[in-house]
Protein backbone atom coordinates (compact mmCIF):
# COMPACT_ATOMS: atom_id res chain seq x y z
CA UNK A 1 0.00 0.00 0.00
CA UNK A 2 1.33 3.37 -1.00
CA UNK A 3 1.96 5.67 1.92
CA UNK A 4 3.65 8.91 1.11
CA UNK A 5 4.62 10.67 4.30
CA UNK A 6 5.47 13.75 2.28
CA UNK A 7 1.91 14.89 1.84
CA UNK A 8 -0.63 15.99 4.40
CA UNK A 9 -2.94 13.33 5.73
CA UNK A 10 -6.61 13.92 6.27
CA UNK A 11 -7.89 10.52 7.22
CA UNK A 12 -5.79 7.41 7.29
CA UNK A 13 -5.45 5.29 4.22
CA UNK A 14 -5.99 1.58 4.53
CA UNK A 15 -3.89 -0.21 7.12
CA UNK A 16 -1.98 2.75 8.58
CA UNK A 17 -1.21 1.86 12.18
CA UNK A 18 -1.94 5.36 13.38
CA UNK A 19 -4.90 7.70 13.26
CA UNK A 20 -4.79 11.15 11.66
CA UNK A 21 -3.89 12.70 15.02
CA UNK A 22 -0.86 10.41 15.31
CA UNK A 23 -2.22 8.10 17.99
CA UNK A 24 -2.25 4.35 17.53
CA UNK A 25 -5.51 3.00 16.19
CA UNK A 26 -7.37 0.00 17.57
CA UNK A 27 -6.35 -3.55 16.71
CA UNK A 28 -8.72 -4.88 14.04
CA UNK A 29 -9.61 -8.56 14.08
CA UNK A 30 -11.71 -10.09 11.30
CA UNK A 31 -14.03 -13.05 11.85
CA UNK A 32 -15.08 -15.01 8.79
CA UNK A 33 -16.47 -18.42 7.95
CA UNK A 34 -19.38 -20.27 6.40
CA UNK A 35 -23.03 -19.45 7.09
CA UNK A 36 -24.25 -20.72 10.44
CA UNK A 37 -20.88 -21.67 11.90
CA UNK A 38 -21.32 -19.31 14.84
CA UNK A 39 -19.50 -16.12 13.87
CA UNK A 40 -22.07 -13.79 15.42
CA UNK A 41 -22.34 -15.96 18.53
CA UNK A 42 -18.54 -15.87 18.82
CA UNK A 43 -18.52 -12.08 18.45
CA UNK A 44 -21.24 -11.78 21.10
CA UNK A 45 -19.36 -14.06 23.49
CA UNK A 46 -16.09 -12.18 22.89
CA UNK A 47 -17.80 -8.90 23.65
CA UNK A 48 -19.16 -10.27 26.92
CA UNK A 49 -15.75 -11.69 27.85
CA UNK A 50 -13.71 -8.59 26.98
CA UNK A 51 -15.95 -5.55 27.42
CA UNK A 52 -15.12 -5.01 31.09
CA UNK A 53 -11.39 -4.76 30.46
CA UNK A 54 -11.20 -3.34 26.93
CA UNK A 55 -12.79 -0.55 24.92
CA UNK A 56 -14.27 -2.36 21.94
CA UNK A 57 -16.58 -2.04 18.95
CA UNK A 58 -18.01 -4.28 16.24
CA UNK A 59 -18.58 -3.93 12.50
CA UNK A 60 -20.96 -6.44 10.89
CA UNK A 61 -21.17 -7.25 7.18
CA UNK A 62 -24.61 -8.71 6.73
CA UNK A 63 -25.49 -10.16 3.37
CA UNK A 64 -28.98 -8.80 2.98
CA UNK A 65 -30.25 -7.53 6.32
CA UNK A 66 -29.09 -5.86 9.47
CA UNK A 67 -29.84 -9.08 11.29
CA UNK A 68 -26.38 -9.74 12.72
CA UNK A 69 -26.11 -6.18 13.97
CA UNK A 70 -29.61 -6.45 15.41
CA UNK A 71 -28.80 -9.73 17.14
CA UNK A 72 -25.85 -8.05 18.86
CA UNK A 73 -28.06 -5.10 19.81
CA UNK A 74 -30.81 -7.36 21.12
CA UNK A 75 -28.31 -9.33 23.15
CA UNK A 76 -27.05 -5.99 24.44
CA UNK A 77 -23.45 -7.16 24.26
CA UNK A 78 -22.35 -3.58 23.57
CA UNK A 79 -24.05 -0.17 23.57
CA UNK A 80 -25.65 0.51 20.15
CA UNK A 81 -23.20 3.26 19.24
CA UNK A 82 -20.40 0.67 19.29
CA UNK A 83 -21.99 -1.51 16.59
CA UNK A 84 -22.06 -0.64 12.88
CA UNK A 85 -23.50 -2.58 9.95
CA UNK A 86 -21.89 -2.39 6.50
CA UNK A 87 -24.04 -3.21 3.47
CA UNK A 88 -22.31 -5.47 1.00
CA UNK A 89 -24.33 -5.48 -2.24
CA UNK A 90 -24.86 -9.25 -2.27
CA UNK A 91 -21.11 -9.88 -2.13
CA UNK A 92 -19.78 -10.13 1.44
CA UNK A 93 -16.33 -11.26 0.35
CA UNK A 94 -15.97 -8.20 -1.89
CA UNK A 95 -16.54 -5.89 1.06
CA UNK A 96 -13.90 -7.56 3.22
CA UNK A 97 -11.29 -8.32 0.57
CA UNK A 98 -11.53 -6.65 -2.85
CA UNK A 99 -13.11 -3.30 -2.03
CA UNK A 100 -12.65 -2.61 1.66
CA UNK A 101 -13.62 1.06 1.51
CA UNK A 102 -16.98 0.75 3.29
CA UNK A 103 -15.46 -1.29 6.10
CA UNK A 104 -12.58 1.16 6.51
CA UNK A 105 -15.13 3.96 6.73
CA UNK A 106 -16.98 2.03 9.44
CA UNK A 107 -13.94 1.27 11.60
CA UNK A 108 -12.69 4.84 11.39
CA UNK A 109 -16.12 6.28 12.16
CA UNK A 110 -16.32 4.06 15.21
CA UNK A 111 -12.94 5.27 16.45
CA UNK A 112 -14.00 8.87 15.87
CA UNK A 113 -17.38 8.43 17.53
CA UNK A 114 -16.66 6.25 20.56
CA UNK A 115 -12.85 6.04 20.67
CA UNK A 116 -10.25 5.61 21.82
CA UNK A 117 -10.76 1.91 21.18
CA UNK A 118 -8.50 -1.02 21.96
CA UNK A 119 -10.15 -3.53 19.67
CA UNK A 120 -12.56 -3.60 16.72
CA UNK A 121 -14.09 -6.91 15.67
CA UNK A 122 -15.03 -7.01 11.98
CA UNK A 123 -17.50 -9.80 11.29
CA UNK A 124 -17.89 -11.02 7.73
CA UNK A 125 -21.23 -12.05 6.33
CA UNK A 126 -21.54 -15.82 6.11
CA UNK A 127 -19.75 -16.81 2.95
CA UNK A 128 -17.74 -19.70 1.62
CA UNK A 129 -14.46 -21.39 2.37
CA UNK A 130 -12.47 -19.04 0.13
CA UNK A 131 -13.49 -15.80 1.86
CA UNK A 132 -10.61 -14.08 3.63
CA UNK A 133 -10.03 -10.53 4.85
CA UNK A 134 -7.73 -8.03 3.19
CA UNK A 135 -4.59 -7.18 5.18
CA UNK A 136 -5.52 -3.59 4.38
CA UNK A 137 -8.57 -3.95 6.61
CA UNK A 138 -7.65 -6.24 9.51
CA UNK A 139 -4.49 -7.02 11.44
CA UNK A 140 -5.46 -10.61 12.18
CA UNK A 141 -8.26 -12.91 11.14
CA UNK A 142 -10.21 -15.72 12.72
CA UNK A 143 -11.96 -18.35 10.60
CA UNK A 144 -14.92 -20.02 12.29
CA UNK A 145 -16.16 -23.43 11.13
CA UNK A 146 -18.29 -25.91 13.03
CA UNK A 147 -18.32 -29.64 13.54
CA UNK A 148 -21.84 -29.98 12.11
CA UNK A 149 -20.78 -28.50 8.76
CA UNK A 150 -18.86 -31.69 8.07
CA UNK A 151 -15.69 -33.01 9.67
CA UNK A 152 -13.97 -33.05 6.26
CA UNK A 153 -13.78 -29.23 6.05
CA UNK A 154 -10.29 -28.98 7.61
CA UNK A 155 -9.04 -31.65 5.19
CA UNK A 156 -10.50 -29.78 2.21
CA UNK A 157 -8.58 -26.67 3.23
CA UNK A 158 -9.12 -23.46 1.25
CA UNK A 159 -7.78 -20.00 2.06
CA UNK A 160 -9.87 -19.53 5.21
CA UNK A 161 -8.95 -22.83 6.85
CA UNK A 162 -5.35 -22.74 5.64
CA UNK A 163 -4.27 -19.14 6.19
CA UNK A 164 -6.43 -17.63 8.97
CA UNK A 165 -4.39 -16.56 11.99
CA UNK A 166 -6.73 -18.60 14.19
CA UNK A 167 -9.02 -21.45 13.16
CA UNK A 168 -12.00 -21.96 15.46
CA UNK A 169 -13.87 -25.26 15.29
CA UNK A 170 -17.17 -24.44 16.96
CA UNK A 171 -20.12 -26.45 18.30
CA UNK A 172 -18.02 -29.31 19.67
CA UNK A 173 -21.03 -30.22 21.85
CA UNK A 174 -22.78 -31.38 18.65
CA UNK A 175 -20.01 -33.76 17.57
CA UNK A 176 -21.59 -36.94 19.01
CA UNK A 177 -24.94 -36.17 17.37
CA UNK A 178 -23.61 -35.51 13.87
CA UNK A 179 -20.93 -38.17 13.89
CA UNK A 180 -18.02 -35.75 13.56
CA UNK A 181 -14.57 -36.97 14.57
CA UNK A 182 -12.88 -34.13 16.51
CA UNK A 183 -9.54 -35.94 16.53
CA UNK A 184 -9.59 -36.23 12.78
CA UNK A 185 -10.53 -32.56 12.42
CA UNK A 186 -7.62 -31.57 14.66
CA UNK A 187 -5.14 -33.73 12.71
CA UNK A 188 -6.37 -32.48 9.33
CA UNK A 189 -6.26 -28.86 10.52
CA UNK A 190 -2.72 -29.27 11.81
CA UNK A 191 -1.68 -30.73 8.47
CA UNK A 192 -3.20 -27.82 6.54
CA UNK A 193 -2.03 -25.10 8.90
CA UNK A 194 1.38 -26.08 10.20
CA UNK A 195 2.21 -23.87 13.17
CA UNK A 196 -0.95 -21.75 12.98
CA UNK A 197 -3.23 -22.28 15.99
CA UNK A 198 -6.56 -24.13 16.11
CA UNK A 199 -9.03 -24.02 19.00
CA UNK A 200 -12.17 -26.05 19.64
CA UNK A 201 -15.12 -24.27 21.21
CA UNK A 202 -18.63 -24.83 22.41
CA UNK A 203 -20.45 -21.62 23.16
CA UNK A 204 -23.16 -23.39 25.14
CA UNK A 205 -21.16 -22.83 28.29
CA UNK A 206 -20.26 -19.50 29.86
CA UNK A 207 -16.50 -19.94 29.41
CA UNK A 208 -16.82 -21.51 25.95
CA UNK A 209 -15.22 -18.61 24.11
CA UNK A 210 -12.24 -18.58 26.50
CA UNK A 211 -9.62 -19.92 24.05
CA UNK A 212 -10.58 -17.32 21.44
CA UNK A 213 -10.59 -14.52 24.00
CA UNK A 214 -7.13 -15.61 25.19
CA UNK A 215 -5.80 -15.56 21.63
CA UNK A 216 -7.26 -12.08 21.04
CA UNK A 217 -5.62 -10.96 24.27
CA UNK A 218 -2.23 -12.17 23.02
CA UNK A 219 -2.65 -10.37 19.70
CA UNK A 220 -3.63 -7.19 21.49
CA UNK A 221 -0.61 -7.41 23.79
CA UNK A 222 1.65 -7.80 20.74
CA UNK A 223 -0.07 -4.88 19.01
CA UNK A 224 0.34 -2.48 21.93
CA UNK A 225 3.91 -3.66 22.62
CA UNK A 226 5.03 -2.93 19.05
CA UNK A 227 7.13 0.25 18.68
CA UNK A 228 4.98 3.38 18.58
CA UNK A 229 4.26 4.30 14.96
CA UNK A 230 6.05 7.37 13.72
CA UNK A 231 3.98 10.38 12.85
CA UNK B 1 -4.24 12.38 -21.17
CA UNK B 2 -3.40 8.78 -20.54
CA UNK B 3 -5.96 6.36 -21.90
CA UNK B 4 -4.84 3.58 -19.56
CA UNK B 5 -5.45 5.75 -16.48
CA UNK B 6 -9.01 6.16 -17.73
CA UNK B 7 -9.37 2.37 -17.85
CA UNK B 8 -8.08 2.06 -14.28
CA UNK B 9 -10.53 4.68 -13.01
CA UNK B 10 -13.53 3.34 -14.94
CA UNK B 11 -12.88 -0.30 -14.04
CA UNK B 12 -15.72 -1.77 -12.01
CA UNK B 13 -13.08 -3.32 -9.77
CA UNK B 14 -11.72 0.08 -8.76
CA UNK B 15 -12.18 -0.22 -4.98
CA UNK B 16 -14.39 2.77 -4.30
CA UNK B 17 -17.50 1.16 -2.88
CA UNK B 18 -19.75 1.11 -5.95
CA UNK B 19 -20.32 -2.65 -5.75
CA UNK B 20 -22.71 -2.24 -2.81
CA UNK B 21 -25.02 0.17 -4.68
CA UNK B 22 -27.60 -0.67 -7.34
CA UNK B 23 -28.37 2.85 -8.59
CA UNK B 24 -32.05 2.32 -7.91
CA UNK B 25 -32.18 -1.03 -9.69
CA UNK B 26 -33.06 -3.01 -6.56
CA UNK B 27 -36.20 -0.96 -5.98
CA UNK B 28 -37.10 -1.15 -9.69
CA UNK B 29 -36.65 -4.93 -9.72
CA UNK B 30 -38.83 -5.31 -6.63
CA UNK B 31 -41.55 -3.16 -8.21
CA UNK B 32 -41.42 -5.26 -11.37
CA UNK B 33 -40.30 -2.38 -13.56
CA UNK B 34 -37.01 -4.10 -14.34
CA UNK B 35 -37.54 -7.78 -15.13
CA UNK B 36 -35.47 -8.58 -18.24
CA UNK B 37 -32.84 -7.13 -20.58
CA UNK B 38 -35.31 -4.88 -22.40
CA UNK B 39 -36.65 -3.28 -19.22
CA UNK B 40 -33.11 -2.99 -17.84
CA UNK B 41 -32.18 -1.07 -20.98
CA UNK B 42 -35.12 1.28 -20.56
CA UNK B 43 -34.22 1.83 -16.91
CA UNK B 44 -30.57 2.50 -17.71
CA UNK B 45 -31.45 4.85 -20.57
CA UNK B 46 -33.67 6.86 -18.25
CA UNK B 47 -31.03 7.03 -15.57
CA UNK B 48 -28.28 7.94 -18.04
CA UNK B 49 -30.15 10.94 -19.44
CA UNK B 50 -31.22 12.25 -16.02
CA UNK B 51 -29.09 11.45 -12.96
CA UNK B 52 -26.25 10.33 -15.26
CA UNK B 53 -26.17 13.60 -17.21
CA UNK B 54 -26.24 15.63 -14.01
CA UNK B 55 -23.44 13.60 -12.45
CA UNK B 56 -21.39 13.83 -15.64
CA UNK B 57 -21.68 17.62 -15.62
CA UNK B 58 -20.51 17.84 -12.01
CA UNK B 59 -17.60 15.48 -12.71
CA UNK B 60 -16.55 17.44 -15.79
CA UNK B 61 -16.76 20.68 -13.82
CA UNK B 62 -14.54 19.34 -11.06
CA UNK B 63 -12.04 18.03 -13.60
CA UNK B 64 -11.99 21.47 -15.24
CA UNK B 65 -11.08 23.04 -11.92
CA UNK B 66 -14.37 24.85 -11.13
CA UNK B 67 -14.87 25.90 -7.52
CA UNK B 68 -15.38 22.74 -5.47
CA UNK B 69 -17.65 24.27 -2.85
CA UNK B 70 -19.89 25.67 -5.55
CA UNK B 71 -19.93 22.32 -7.30
CA UNK B 72 -20.75 20.45 -4.12
CA UNK B 73 -23.57 22.89 -3.34
CA UNK B 74 -24.81 22.44 -6.91
CA UNK B 75 -24.80 18.67 -6.37
CA UNK B 76 -26.80 19.08 -3.16
CA UNK B 77 -29.33 21.27 -4.95
CA UNK B 78 -29.68 18.64 -7.67
CA UNK B 79 -30.22 15.75 -5.24
CA UNK B 80 -33.60 16.19 -3.52
CA UNK B 81 -33.58 12.76 -1.82
CA UNK B 82 -31.81 12.82 1.57
CA UNK B 83 -31.01 9.12 1.17
CA UNK B 84 -29.29 9.77 -2.16
CA UNK B 85 -27.43 12.79 -0.77
CA UNK B 86 -26.11 10.61 2.05
CA UNK B 87 -25.18 7.84 -0.39
CA UNK B 88 -23.42 10.31 -2.70
CA UNK B 89 -21.31 11.73 0.14
CA UNK B 90 -20.50 8.30 1.49
CA UNK B 91 -19.42 7.11 -1.96
CA UNK B 92 -17.49 10.35 -2.34
CA UNK B 93 -15.54 9.55 0.83
CA UNK B 94 -14.90 6.02 -0.33
CA UNK B 95 -13.71 7.19 -3.75
CA UNK B 96 -11.51 9.83 -2.11
CA UNK B 97 -9.79 7.14 -0.07
CA UNK B 98 -9.13 4.97 -3.11
CA UNK B 99 -8.08 7.93 -5.22
CA UNK B 100 -5.60 9.30 -2.67
CA UNK B 101 -3.93 5.92 -2.44
CA UNK B 102 -3.90 5.50 -6.22
CA UNK B 103 -2.98 8.99 -7.48
CA UNK B 104 -1.63 10.85 -4.44
CA UNK B 105 -1.23 14.58 -4.87
CA UNK B 106 -2.11 18.04 -3.59
CA UNK B 107 -5.45 18.29 -5.45
CA UNK B 108 -6.98 15.32 -3.67
CA UNK B 109 -5.38 16.30 -0.36
CA UNK B 110 -6.99 19.72 -0.62
CA UNK B 111 -10.35 18.15 -1.40
CA UNK B 112 -10.07 15.82 1.60
CA UNK B 113 -9.16 18.76 3.84
CA UNK B 114 -12.05 20.88 2.56
CA UNK B 115 -14.63 18.07 2.85
CA UNK B 116 -13.68 15.81 5.78
CA UNK B 117 -17.21 14.30 5.75
CA UNK B 118 -17.00 13.72 2.02
CA UNK B 119 -18.00 15.64 -1.08
CA UNK B 120 -20.57 14.38 -3.59
CA UNK B 121 -19.16 11.42 -5.50
CA UNK B 122 -19.20 13.06 -8.98
CA UNK B 123 -17.21 16.02 -7.60
CA UNK B 124 -14.62 13.65 -6.15
CA UNK B 125 -14.63 11.74 -9.43
CA UNK B 126 -13.73 14.89 -11.34
CA UNK B 127 -10.90 15.80 -8.98
CA UNK B 128 -9.67 12.22 -9.20
CA UNK B 129 -9.68 12.33 -12.99
CA UNK B 130 -7.61 15.51 -12.83
CA UNK B 131 -5.15 13.85 -10.41
CA UNK B 132 -4.86 10.93 -12.81
CA UNK B 133 -3.94 13.24 -15.66
CA UNK B 134 -7.35 12.93 -17.29
CA UNK B 135 -9.57 15.63 -18.73
CA UNK B 136 -13.19 16.74 -18.18
CA UNK B 137 -14.49 14.55 -21.02
CA UNK B 138 -12.92 11.52 -19.34
CA UNK B 139 -14.50 12.37 -16.00
CA UNK B 140 -17.87 12.83 -17.69
CA UNK B 141 -17.50 9.48 -19.47
CA UNK B 142 -16.75 7.75 -16.15
CA UNK B 143 -19.83 9.29 -14.53
CA UNK B 144 -22.04 8.35 -17.48
CA UNK B 145 -20.74 4.81 -17.51
CA UNK B 146 -21.19 4.43 -13.74
CA UNK B 147 -24.78 5.64 -14.09
CA UNK B 148 -25.63 2.53 -16.11
CA UNK B 149 -22.91 0.05 -15.18
CA UNK B 150 -23.98 -0.12 -11.53
CA UNK B 151 -27.65 -0.96 -12.25
CA UNK B 152 -26.66 -3.51 -14.90
CA UNK B 153 -24.33 -5.42 -12.54
CA UNK B 154 -26.88 -5.24 -9.73
CA UNK B 155 -29.60 -6.62 -11.98
CA UNK B 156 -27.43 -9.58 -12.91
CA UNK B 157 -27.21 -10.38 -9.20
CA UNK B 158 -30.83 -9.61 -8.35
CA UNK B 159 -32.57 -11.36 -11.23
CA UNK B 160 -29.96 -13.88 -12.28
CA UNK B 161 -30.18 -12.02 -15.60
CA UNK B 162 -27.95 -13.46 -18.31
CA UNK B 163 -24.72 -11.47 -17.91
CA UNK B 164 -24.12 -11.42 -21.67
CA UNK B 165 -27.46 -9.75 -22.26
CA UNK B 166 -26.80 -7.24 -19.48
CA UNK B 167 -23.44 -6.36 -20.98
CA UNK B 168 -25.02 -6.06 -24.42
CA UNK B 169 -27.37 -3.46 -22.92
CA UNK B 170 -24.35 -1.40 -21.90
CA UNK B 171 -22.82 -1.75 -25.35
CA UNK B 172 -26.04 -0.60 -27.01
CA UNK B 173 -26.08 2.46 -24.75
CA UNK B 174 -22.48 3.39 -25.61
CA UNK B 175 -23.33 6.01 -28.27
CA UNK B 176 -25.75 7.67 -25.86
CA UNK B 177 -23.13 7.65 -23.11
CA UNK B 178 -20.78 9.48 -25.49
CA UNK B 179 -23.49 11.99 -26.26
CA UNK B 180 -24.27 12.57 -22.56
CA UNK B 181 -20.59 12.99 -21.75
CA UNK B 182 -20.19 15.53 -24.56
CA UNK B 183 -23.25 17.53 -23.48
CA UNK B 184 -22.13 17.49 -19.85
CA UNK B 185 -18.63 18.63 -20.70
CA UNK B 186 -19.86 21.43 -22.95
CA UNK B 187 -22.14 22.68 -20.19
CA UNK B 188 -19.37 22.51 -17.57
CA UNK B 189 -17.19 24.73 -19.75
CA UNK B 190 -19.87 27.42 -19.34
CA UNK B 191 -19.52 27.35 -15.55
CA UNK B 192 -21.36 25.98 -12.51
CA UNK B 193 -24.61 27.80 -13.29
CA UNK B 194 -24.83 26.10 -16.68
CA UNK B 195 -24.51 22.56 -15.32
CA UNK B 196 -27.31 20.14 -16.23
CA UNK B 197 -30.01 19.68 -13.58
CA UNK B 198 -31.92 16.75 -15.02
CA UNK B 199 -33.53 14.48 -12.48
CA UNK B 200 -35.67 11.35 -12.30
CA UNK B 201 -38.36 11.88 -9.65
CA UNK B 202 -39.22 8.18 -9.48
CA UNK B 203 -35.59 7.33 -8.68
CA UNK B 204 -35.69 9.90 -5.88
CA UNK B 205 -38.95 8.55 -4.48
CA UNK B 206 -37.96 4.90 -4.64
CA UNK B 207 -34.54 5.71 -3.14
CA UNK B 208 -36.31 7.07 -0.07
CA UNK B 209 -38.51 3.98 0.15
CA UNK B 210 -35.58 1.62 -0.42
CA UNK B 211 -33.59 3.25 2.37
CA UNK B 212 -36.34 2.19 4.79
CA UNK B 213 -36.53 -1.45 3.70
CA UNK B 214 -35.55 -3.80 6.53
CA UNK B 215 -34.24 -6.44 4.10
CA UNK B 216 -32.23 -5.45 1.04
CA UNK B 217 -29.12 -6.52 -0.82
CA UNK B 218 -27.83 -3.11 -1.85
CA UNK B 219 -27.12 0.07 0.09
CA UNK B 220 -28.99 2.19 -2.49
Amino acid sequence: MHLDHGHTHHGAISADARRPDGTRRALRVGLGGPVGSGKTATVAALCRALRDTLSLAVVTNDIYTREDAEFLLREAVLPPERIRAVETGACPHTAIRDDISANLEAVEELEDAVGPLDLILVESGGDNLTATFSRGLVDAQVFVIDVAGGDDIPRKGGPGVTTADLLVVNKTDLAPYVGSDLGRMARDAAEQRGELPVVFTSLRSEEGVGPVAAWVGERLAAWTAAPAPTA
Amino acid sequence: MTRSALLVLADGRFPAGGHAHSGGAEAAVKAGRVRDAASLEAFCRGRLHTAGLTAAGLAAGAALGLDLHELDAAADARTPSPALRAAARRLGRQLMRAARATWPGPGLDALAAAFPRGAHQPVVLGVTARAAGLGPEDAAHCAAYEAVGGPATATVRLLGLDPYRATAVLARLAPEMDEVAARATAAAREGVDALPAASAPLLDITAEQHAAWPVRLFAS
